[in-house]
């Protein structure tokens, strides 16, 4: 093509850089320079206020933060705690709904929108909702417990109830998720195998456990990953619920929480990066070990 | 009232006829927001109020002022809390000038503490609007069903009537009051002073774990645990124990005066027509409430609009807005209010006693008086809730000194 100006010649050459430039400026603009500023700051002093004088200390703060017993590594715990047992719950859970719901029956519809709506609620409404239902002296969950002739409980008061009923809640509101996503996975799967497997006079676990839940293994990964990311992340329930610092003695603290206070209570920004950046690398890392399981497990 | 021009200070590279003002949820806000109308008309400005609550408007200055924004004009801040950490930021402009200029604002008015607790470096950074000091609250009908003719006087007397008060009515606590580690440090405090103590000596060293602080500790603490409610949480911040209290669950409750209208408001209230107020009780060192600038108005130095953001400041802050607020229960800090019977004909009669007690006696700090202060109100807040749990509160206070000293020198340096 003789005629062609220049320009377009240069354009056509590298039509795939120049259709990728904007999204490609737009993780640069809202990912990466987020993470490489956080990654800065990690290794300086700031505190007080960002725009002071910070100065360059390398890998002092990760040393502090990974040699403190006495708020990160609870904080990791608790944060891991948190996000598997919710998890394990939530799945088992969901999994046992969505089998019930999976065959039609009569009045179906209601049930399945009952069942969404604490998916609809925004979760800091969640937490306060419950932190008045559990409060110690007036809540409801008292109450109740008081006509079935329980006695008082601590709940979100407790130093060792307090997680667990956050975890609680947790699974409350974030249950109906992973049903929707299972249902769905369910409802897509071909009656055949099923059929085949009754004709052999499989009982019902046994076509669970051989025929339903292989065919279903991959929606189940997509739920675990997107509840899983969700959950290790959680702020807002354990905010609304105990406030700052997650409790007077840090019970429902996580990374999270731990890595809010550093910021805007103590105004540390160099630590608080630094937990951060720990959180991000941990993340990374599980998700490395589960895709590598995964591929292993496709290898096979 | 005669709003002046302002010669000389104040950056108006922005200047424009509209002042944003942000504000928290407060008695005072509610009740400025209704007077604007006058103020826009007067001075032909037109203010936009942003309100938030105590957390998210800290949060929000923290996101802000770090960021050098200058869409803030106005910002209503806790002297004790930010001050020291926003002055030496650079967050906060220099009014000095601007204070001292206008003989109608007369700067000379407002009281020594409040003024000195916004004045950094000699500068006057901040203007405050409201104090606070602390009273106690009580139940006159539980008083009277136990025999007893009078409020407790002394901390020895609070507690034998809350015991008493609390065996004669099953299910309602003795004793309520904030149970939450950085919450409670604040109430705490009248407590500590009462007993002798304070959170930092004479020399600038923690003092947390002296023997009048660890007594305290214990008292506050051990009335908590023996004379609270059941099943008492350590979370509790005012409006959790003031829940209590209104429910009719509690006999007697330490607290601001700044919240009374909570107590003997009967749509907030059950216990609205019996609530008594009572000067704080003396402990061995006397009684020694705290009396505070709870909050101050102050301009945001990168402000391109600071003309008039101070006459905003001038006019809500100045005398005749002063009384209007001071009649409706939310105390200043200037004298001449003070002095006027009109600013306190509203209260209720014990309650302008007790202030009247308070102001004599008051401490004036509530907190630690640094500048990572939420840092420093865990730190001397884990003996109250220790001791609330019936942990060892003077072990507890030795460790809680040894972090506070730590702390302190870290800060020094």
């Amino acid at each position: 093509m003789p005629d062609t100006p220049g320009w377009a010649r240069w354009a056509n050459d590298h039509r795939k850089w120049l259709f990728a430039a904007p999204a490609m400026a737009f993780v640069a603009a809202l990912i990466i320079f987020p993470l490489a500023w956080t990654m800065y700051l990690s290794l300086t002093d700031s505190s007080g206020s960002v725009r002071a004088e910070s100065e360059f200390i390398g890998f002092r703060n990760y040393i502090d933060v990974l040699t403190d017993t006495d708020r990160f590594w609870p904080a990791v715990a608790r944060t891991g705690a948190f996000t598997g047992v919710a998890l394990l719950v939530e799945v088992v859970l969901g999994m046992a709904i969505a089998l019930l719901l999976w065959r039609p029956f009569r009045g179906e519809k209601w049930v399945r929108v009952a069942i969404l709506l604490p998916l609809v609620a925004t979760p800091v409404a969640v937490g306060m909702m419950w932190r008045l239902i559990f409060d110690p002296n007036i809540g409801l969950a008292n109450q109740a417990l008081g006509w079935i002739g329980i006695g008082p409980q601590p709940w979100l008061a407790g130093q060792h109830t307090a997680l667990p009923t956050t975890i609680f809640i947790d699974i409350w509101q974030w249950t109906p998720m992973v049903v929707l996503i299972l249902l769905a996975g369910l409802t897509s799967l071909s009656d055949e195998p099923q059929e085949a497997a009754m004709i052999d006079g499989a009982s019902a676990w046994q076509r669970f456990r051989h025929v339903t839940l292989p065919l279903l293994m991959p929606t189940v990964i997509v739920a675990v990953l997107l509840r899983g990311i969700d959950a290790l992340k959680t702020f807002d329930i354990l905010y609304a619920t105990k406030g700052r610092g997650g409790g007077s003695f840090n019970e429902v603290e996580t990374l999270n929480v731990y890595a809010y206070g550093l910021s805007f209570d103590y105004n540390e920004y160099g630590l608080s990066s630094t937990v951060l950046i720990l959180f991000f690398l941990l993340i990374i890392a599980l998700m490395w070990v589960l895709t590598a399981r995964k591929k292993k497990e496709a290898g096979r | 009232m005669t709003l002046s021009a302002c010669g000389g200070g104040g950056d108006d590279s922005g200047a424009s006829d509209t002042v944003r003002v942000t504000l928290v949820n407060h008695v005072w806000t509610e009740n400025i927001r209704k007077a604007l109308p006058e103020f826009e008309q007067q001075s032909g400005l037109k203010v936009e109020v942003t309100q938030l609550g105590e957390d998210q408007l800290s949060d929000q200055y923290n996101v802000k002022l770090n960021a050098g924004s200058d869409d803030i004009d106005v910002m209503m801040y806790r002297p004790l809390q930010e001050g020291r950490l926003f002055a030496k930021n650079g967050y906060l402009a220099d009014l000095t000038d601007k204070a001292k200029e206008n003989a109608d604002f007369d700067f000379a008015d407002f009281q020594d503490a409040p003024v000195s607790a916004t004045t950094y470096e000699d500068k006057v950074v901040g203007i405050p609007i409201i104090t606070e000091q602390q009273v106690l609250y009580y139940r006159k009908d539980l008083l009277e069903k136990s025999g007893f003719s009078a409020p407790p006087q002394t901390l020895d007397e609070l507690k034998a009537q809350a015991i008493k008060i609390q065996a004669d009515n099953p299910g309602v606590a003795g004793f309520v009051a904030r149970t939450g580690k950085a919450a409670a440090v604040t109430q705490f405090s009248s407590f500590l002073y009462s007993f002798g103590g304070d959170f930092v000596d004479e020399s600038g060293n923690s003092a947390v774990n002296s023997e009048a602080a660890k007594q305290a500790y214990a008292f506050y603490g051990g009335l908590l645990r023996e004379q609270g409610p059941a099943n008492i949480s350590t979370d509790m911040s005012w409006s959790e124990a003031m829940a209590i209290f209104t429910q009719g669950q509690a006999a007697f409750y330490p607290e601001a005066n700044s919240l009374y209208a909570n107590a003997t408001d009967p749509s907030k209230s059950r216990v609205a027509e019996n609530v008594g107020f009572a000067p704080f009780p003396a402990g061995p060192a006397g009684s020694k409430p705290y009396n505070i600038p709870s909050w101050g108005l102050a301009i945001n130095e990168a402000s391109g609009n600071q003309t008039n953001a101070w006459k905003f400041i001038e006019w809500a802050a100045g005398k005749e807005q002063s009384l209007e607020q001071q009649k409706t229960g939310t105390p200043g800090a200037r004298t001449s209010v003070f002095e006027n019977p009109e600013a306190t004909s509203t209260y209720p009669e014990d309650m302008a006693q007790a202030i009247t007690v308070s102001l004599a006696n008051g401490v004036g700090h509530d907190r630690p008086v640094v500048e990572r202060v939420a840092q420093a109100r865990e730190i001397v807040g884990q003996p109250i809730v220790d001791a609330i749990t019936g942990r060892d509160a003077a072990a507890s206070a030795d460790t809680a000194h040894e972090a506070f000293q730590k702390f302190l020198d870290d800060e020094a340096r």
